[in-house]
């Protein structure tokens, strides 16, 4: 239930401009993204006819297929854009950094940043992940052979495509996910995946509202379709033709030279538009605040990134066609974590994505106006009371282990802690009790037990095996720093036991 | 067996295939049967060596029998069974379900089937062992496989076998292996030689958070049931099927077989008013839960109709109307009479439970119930009635104020749960207008290759279950 | 009136456009909708009306795809169906002694769509007939399936042959099937029309006594396998499809209880004269099309060419921004009346109260997170 999601769709439309959705950005934007636009021969599996791409808004660099039914020319087009994106992800390896590891282990080294490729939609990656399977296996010598630098190329877009499968990822982004998550635009979800029509809820041009820059953008004259699909009409009407002229021109001669110049005219004024579009949507996400836990994810990325490095350097084999059931598993069990954990990070670094989970009921916020002493293994040792310095715990799977910082850690006593939470509505005099470690059950409003393994389903909010509850982290939600009483004199202590804390009540 | 008449075979039903010289005249003869193949089918089980992954889990020879059991069909009394006696015979056993709770009934039953062998409780660090576990001196519970090599048999959660890493056992025997999902059978499977896999095909599938096609169409893939996957990489292994549900009543058989079963179907363990239920007291008409309940206690279904809108999915005026149901069932002083209890049994309120789709409706329920002054129903979702029994059962359609079906609420398996936990009598709470959601459901959901179409369909399992409530339809005022 | 003097009225002076399996496939993507119900019936030109009423469709076919489409067929059908025959054998194991090959187009120079019809049906009987493994390729078969009380007549490129006494229906499509899998939605768009040949099979052969078992339900789809061009062979079991068409195509024969609550009147005429161009004035003709309603989401936009018409009309309803997120606001139709409801100023109708409270704790929710618009 994403009742607050809808609500701002609503009021997107009576607003005519797009609502914010989040505070602050859950996605990792690069200092010098590659944005990769590509455009793919219609009917064809993934046959490439031209891609625009580049790390820099002023110099974008276009490579064309002039014959896009010609096999040689595919992969001499793999081979050119090779040059561009192998040697940008490759730039990546040089600068590294050291990270401290845990005790009794060798401090490990890592790439200190990782490239970040940025297509337009979904579909998008989809070609990446085509184009890095008809790549990856093809070989430089024998028969059919092919630039060396393609199948590198083939192994890194299916590194980055896998890579984008996985919740919290940011290398392989696309635009109109990465805007999708921040803002609601006062159109369907089906008709956000058009860049420019979402571009221009979000952020239209001066003098238009949202839904007519919306409208504007979805003629494919003054707004090109983002591709990989082609518009039908510039198929007919203008790329038929030309590929017609490259083809029935001689090799080498001055006709060709023309044809092959004007179909890349064509094609760079289809793509054009869209880098645009691209750069803008770059801007806008680097205008928001980065989350807390996204450098966090992004470390995640930078490890992968430096173990596929590694893997290459290796002189490992290319990922295979399909999995084999043991690494199926194991992805799966990875998949589902990081889904869990993806979803916990932006609901504590974002009280907006929170608020979704208080209006289901699954957290709640309050105020500790009670404490009784005594860890829960759950919760870890230190979470006893609301000392005057504390901080949002990390859930555990944000933290991976990480100790809540602020609260130092006492002697465990025998039986679970328990915190006397306010909630509820302004006027309502409720107060809960979190049982550490066990879902609250009379939480507050709307509140319901949560279970474990095998729990029921809501659609798109379905629980994998045994992986706690947001309500479990939600205990930890301890009130933020300004809420809770400077320390005075009855501050908690956490070392002893006894001592207890009293807040004012927040009424809502 | 008493010597009543003998039940109809129902024309659906398709009893296994049963040696000439035995002639079942009753259901029991036919259950009877059923399992007496299942046993010589796992005596047929040639032993094999080695651990081997999914795909090896055939060598030729089957090293698995599959046995599908429809609702209330004995299930877990065949694995007590089937364990019990593997225990006797002197061989180990790995006996596998997949929540505590289950383990702990199957552990319950088997130290009462049992009092001899060892049992060991294979468990996680914080589980509390419940009192009908802990009352059994033959039970015991650790964190890991070593610390129990005493017992003959042992269980545990499938979650809690995965992180066994080494052992080999003869045998395991896997209670609801349709809700097991094919990759936690994987992470097991080395640890057994041969094993029987029972499971319900027509109740909840396992699922994933994860949305991805990445792996659809491989025989192998992690999301799909341990069962269809097991069967899709062994073919010629047997499944065999227990016949009769001794739960659900000769009126709901046939329904629930044609919707929910239409391959295999299956009989009811109790002919016509074999299952009866009375009332204390008189209805005066009064109350609008009267019709309802004497239809359903009639008929054994019935369908309490609310006015046709759309609405927020906790429905207040659904939500009201189910506990109005439970709470005029206790009033009336229902009284069951059924086998087990010829000269009647009042029905008090831990045999009524009141079914949902999502959990924000059985919190309102509870709590409309909590407002009256009514306790001891259960009221739960799908998921976590699964395996329950109850003598009456009231459900609140899926599809109810919908303004259209999705996926998730045509799915057959939440309707054939929560429609097959009843042994008398099961109503079903619904806004009007349910056929024209059907008539209007866009069918666009992607085909994928490779993978086997799934049966029973939901849009046409919902649409056998309307068209038969339709004749039983009270219409509140 | 009849209705289907009715529908004739509806659609004007112009000839119903033909069905094939293609347009009686889309039946089934929103049979809830009465306007697509009454113009699929009534054989209107959608494409034609949206532009006229001012609302041009965004469909248009690239001439690469059906270059390509044709292509692909030619290869898998040269020499005999040489390609095809091998795919079977390898591809899909099945055991196919001598094949023999009958190429329905042309009867004798003669096209006549009845007469082409009669030999498919006496060929395909005798087939049936002489028993199993006769193992028979059909070319063109001309197929007839009754749609909403009309006979049409369905030209698949398919072939269908026949194995073990069964009759299998192929359909060659050209997405790639890449590793063993293929784009979800084409295959299901591909499996709903092999299951309207289905039908028209088993019609046809019902016709001469045989069961429906003599039309097997697994298909055969015939794709371009990985980046190449040859071609892969995989089964598609269209039980599924099968049961929605039957249901969506016994629907429409009962479109007259639709048909009677229209204007008798009514029509979409679009006034076309000699030259070929409509002067039916546009507002007169939005507001005739109006007078039957639809049911717009958003997935028409792909799928139906009045799309953007029905759009315009459904613009600050719930129902255009998606079933979903009409969904999460507690279906309440109009935008207007959501954000009346969250913000108090609309006093909700009785069965509106628990949408209304829903929408006020989250407009409430919105409002006070920080960072949070109001």
């Amino acid at each position: 239930m994403s009742t607050l999601t809808a609500l701002a769709r609503a009021q997107a439309v009576a607003r005519r401009i797009a609502q914010p959705v989040a505070t602050v950005r859950h996605v990792h934007v690069s200092d010098r993204p590659l944005v990769l636009i590509p455009l793919a021969l219609a009917g064809e599996a993934n046959a490439p006819l031209a891609a625009m791409v580049g790390d820099e808004p002023g110099s974008p660099r276009l490579v064309v297929v002039h014959q896009p039914r010609n096999r040689d020319q595919r992969f001499a087009f793999a081979a050119a854009l090779a040059g561009i994106v192998v040697g940008y992800v490759e730039a990546f390896r040089s600068a590294v950094e050291t990270i401290p590891s845990g005790q009794g282990r060798e401090p490990r080294v890592r790439c200190a940043d990782a490239p970040q490729v940025l297509v337009p939609n979904p579909a998008g990656i989809g070609f990446v992940r085509l184009l890095g399977r008809s790549t990856r296996f093809r070989r430089s010598y024998g028969e059919y052979a092919v630039d060396p630098a393609v199948p590198v190329l083939g192994r890194w877009l299916t590194f980055l495509a896998e890579r984008a499968e996985y919740p919290g990822s940011c290398l392989l982004l696309a635009a109109t996910d990465a805007l999708a998550l921040h803002w609601a635009s006062g159109q369907s979800p089906v008709e956000d995946l058009n860049l420019a029509a979402l571009l221009g809820w979000i952020d239209p041009p001066a003098g238009m509202t949202g839904p007519e820059a919306a409208a504007a953008a979805e003629d494919p004259v003054l707004w090109p379709p983002a591709g990989p699909v082609t518009d039908p009409t510039f198929d007919n009407e203008v790329l038929a033709p030309l590929i017609e002229a490259c083809a029935r021109a001689g090799d080498g001669t001055g006709a060709r030279r023309r044809a092959e110049s004007a179909l890349e005219a064509a094609v760079s004024a289809q793509l054009t538009p869209t880098w645009g579009l691209m750069w803008r949507g770059v801007g806008l996400l680097r205008a928001l605040p980065p989350g807390g836990r996204v450098a966090a994810r992004w470390d995640g990325d930078k490890d992968a990134f430096t173990r596929h490095a590694e893997h290459l350097r290796a002189g490992g084999p290319p990922q295979p066609r399909r999995d084999s059931a043991v690494a199926a598993a194991r992805r799966l069990d990875w998949m589902e974590r990081a889904l869990a954990s993806y979803a916990v990070q932006r609901a504590l670094d974002d009280p907006l994505v929170l608020a979704e989970y208080r209006m289901t009921g699954e957290a709640f916020v309050g105020i500790v106006t009670a404490a009784e002493p005594g860890p829960d293994r759950r919760l870890g040792q230190a979470a006893q009371a609301a000392p005057a310095d504390h901080r949002h715990h990390g859930g555990p799977s944000a933290g991976r282990g990480r100790r809540p910082a602020a609260v130092p850690g006492p002697a465990r006593a025998e039986r679970a802690g328990r915190l006397r939470v306010a909630i509820g509505p302004a006027g309502a005099g409720r107060t809960g009790r979190a049982a550490a470690g066990r879902p609250g059950r009379r939480g507050g409003p709307g509140a319901v037990r949560r279970d474990g393994p095998g729990a029921h389903a809501d659609p798109g909010q379905r629980s994998g095996g045994g992986r706690p509850g947001l309500l479990h982290d939600a205990v930890r939600l301890l009130p933020a720093v300004r809420d809770v009483p400077a320390a005075r004199g009855d501050a908690v202590d956490a070392r002893r036991p006894a001592a207890r804390v009293r807040a004012r009540r927040r009424g809502r | 067996m008493t010597a009543r008449d003998v039940p109809p075979v129902h024309a659906e039903a398709q009893p296994p295939t049963i040696p000439a010289r035995q002639l079942p005249a009753t259901a029991g003869d036919l259950a009877e049967q059923a399992v007496a193949d299942v046993l010589a089918a796992l005596d047929g089980l040639p032993g094999s060596g080695g651990p081997d992954d999914l795909t090896g889990l055939t060598g030729g020879r089957h090293r698995g029998v599959v046995v599908d059991s429809p609702p209330g069909a004995g299930k877990s009394a065949l694995v007590v069974r089937v364990t019990a006696e593997l225990a006797a015979a002197g061989e180990p056993v790995m006996v596998v379900a997949q929540t505590n709770a289950q383990v702990d009934d199957l552990v319950d039953r088997l130290a009462l089937a049992t009092p001899g062998p060892a049992i060991g409780r294979l468990s996680a660090e914080n589980y509390m062992p419940t009192p009908r576990v802990a009352r059994h001196a033959t039970v015991s519970i650790a964190q890991r496989a070593d610390d129990l090599t005493g017992c003959r048999v042992m269980a545990g959660t499938a979650a809690k076998w995965a992180t066994v890493t080494n052992g080999l056992w003869p045998w395991a025997v896997i209670d609801e292996a349709y809700q097991m999902r094919s990759d936690t059978l994987l992470r097991i499977a080395g640890r057994f030689e041969r094993a029987l896999f029972v499971g319900d095909p027509g109740q909840l599938d396992p699922f994933s958070t994860i949305t991805t096609e990445r792996w659809l169409g491989l025989t192998w893939d992690p999301m799909e049931s341990a069962v269809a996957a097991l069967l899709r990489n062994n073919p010629g292994i047997p499944v065999h099927g227990l016949p009769v549900s001794w739960r659900l009543p000769a009126t709901a058989v046939p329904v629930m077989a044609e919707a929910f079963y239409p391959f295999t179907g299956f009989r009811s363990g109790t002919g016509p008013g074999g299952r009866r239920l009375e009332f204390t007291t008189r209805g005066l008409g009064a109350f609008a839960a009267d019709e309802p309940i004497e239809t359903a206690a009639a008929a054994g279904w019935a369908l309490y109709e609310l006015p046709a809108r759309h609405t927020v999915r906790t429905d207040a005026e659904a939500v009201m109307a189910c506990a109005a149901l439970a709470e005029r069932i206790l009033q009336r002083g229902a009284v069951s009479y059924s086998e087990r209890a010829p000269a009647g049994e009042l029905v008090t309120a831990d045999r009524i439970a009141i079914g949902t789709a999502h959990r924000d409706q059985a919190q309102a329920i509870r709590s409309r119930l909590g407002l009256l002054s009514v306790a001891g129903v259960t009221v739960d979702t799908a998921n976590r009635l699964q395996g329950r029994e109850v003598d009456i059962m009231i459900v609140l359609h899926p599809l109810s104020g919908r303004v259209d079906a999705s996926a998730f609420h045509l799915e057959a398996g939440r309707l054939c749960v929560l429609t097959s936990r009843h042994r008398h009598a099961c109503i079903v709470v619904a806004r009007a207008g349910i056929p024209q959601l059907f008539d209007a459901h866009p069918h666009t959901e992607p085909v994928h290759l490779n993978v086997p179409a799934k049966f029973p369909d939901g849009w046409e399992a919902n649409q056998a279950l309307m068209a038969h409530l339709a004749s039983l339809r009270v219409r509140s005022l | 009136m009849t209705t289907e003097a009715r529908l004739d009225r509806i659609r004007g002076a112009v000839p119903p456009r033909n069905h094939n399996a293609r347009t009686i496939a889309a039946l089934t993507s929103n049979p809830g909708c009465a306007r697509r119900a009454i113009m699929d019936a009534a054989g209107v030109d959608k494409q034609r009306l949206a532009a006229c009423a001012g609302f041009p469709a965004p469909f248009g076919q690239s001439q690469f795809a059906i270059t390509r489409g044709n292509a692909f067929e030619a290869q898998v059908k040269a020499n005999g169906c040489a390609e095809l025959l091998r795919l079977l054998r390898e591809g899909l194991g099945l055991p196919i002694p001598e094949v023999s090959y009958d190429d329905l187009e042309e009867v004798a120079g003669n096209t006549s769509r009845e007469l082409r019809h009669a030999r498919t049906r006496s060929l395909l009987a005798r087939a049936a007939a002489s028993g199993a493994d006769a193992g028979t390729l059909f070319d063109h078969p001309l197929l007839r399936l009754a749609v909403a009380g009309q006979q049409v007549y369905l030209e698949p490129d398919l072939i269908a042959f026949q194995l073990h006494g069964q009759f299998h229906v192929v359909e060659m499509k050209s997405f790639a099937v890449i590793d063993g899998q293929a784009d979800g939605d084409k295959v299901a768009a591909a499996a709903t029309q092999s299951a309207v040949y289905v039908l028209a099979l088993r019609e046809l052969l019902a016709g001469e006594g045989y069961g429906p078992d003599s039309v097997s339900h697994e298909a055969v789809l015939v794709c371009p396998e990985n980046f190449s061009n040859a071609p892969v062979a995989t089964l598609v079991d269209v039980r599924k499809q099968l049961t929605v068409l039957r249901r969506q195509l016994s629907r429409l024969e009962r479109i007259d209880s639709l048909a009677e609550l229209l204007p008798p009147g009514l029509t979409f005429d679009l006034m076309i004269d000699e030259a070929g161009v409509a002067f039916r004035p546009a507002a007169e003709l939005t507001e005739a099309i109006r007078t039957v309603p639809a049911r717009y989401v958003p997935e028409c936009l792909a799928s139906c060419e009045m799309c953007y018409f029905c759009r315009d009309e459904a613009r600050g309803t719930t129902a255009a921004l998606g079933r979903d997120v009409r969904d999460d606001l507690g279906a309440v139709e109009t935008v207007s009346a959501v954000l009346g409801l969250a913000d108090g100023t609309l006093t909700p109708a009785d069965e509106q109260a628990e949408a209304a409270a829903m929408l006020q704790a989250a407009a409430r929710l919105r409002r006070e997170t920080p960072g949070g618009a109001a």
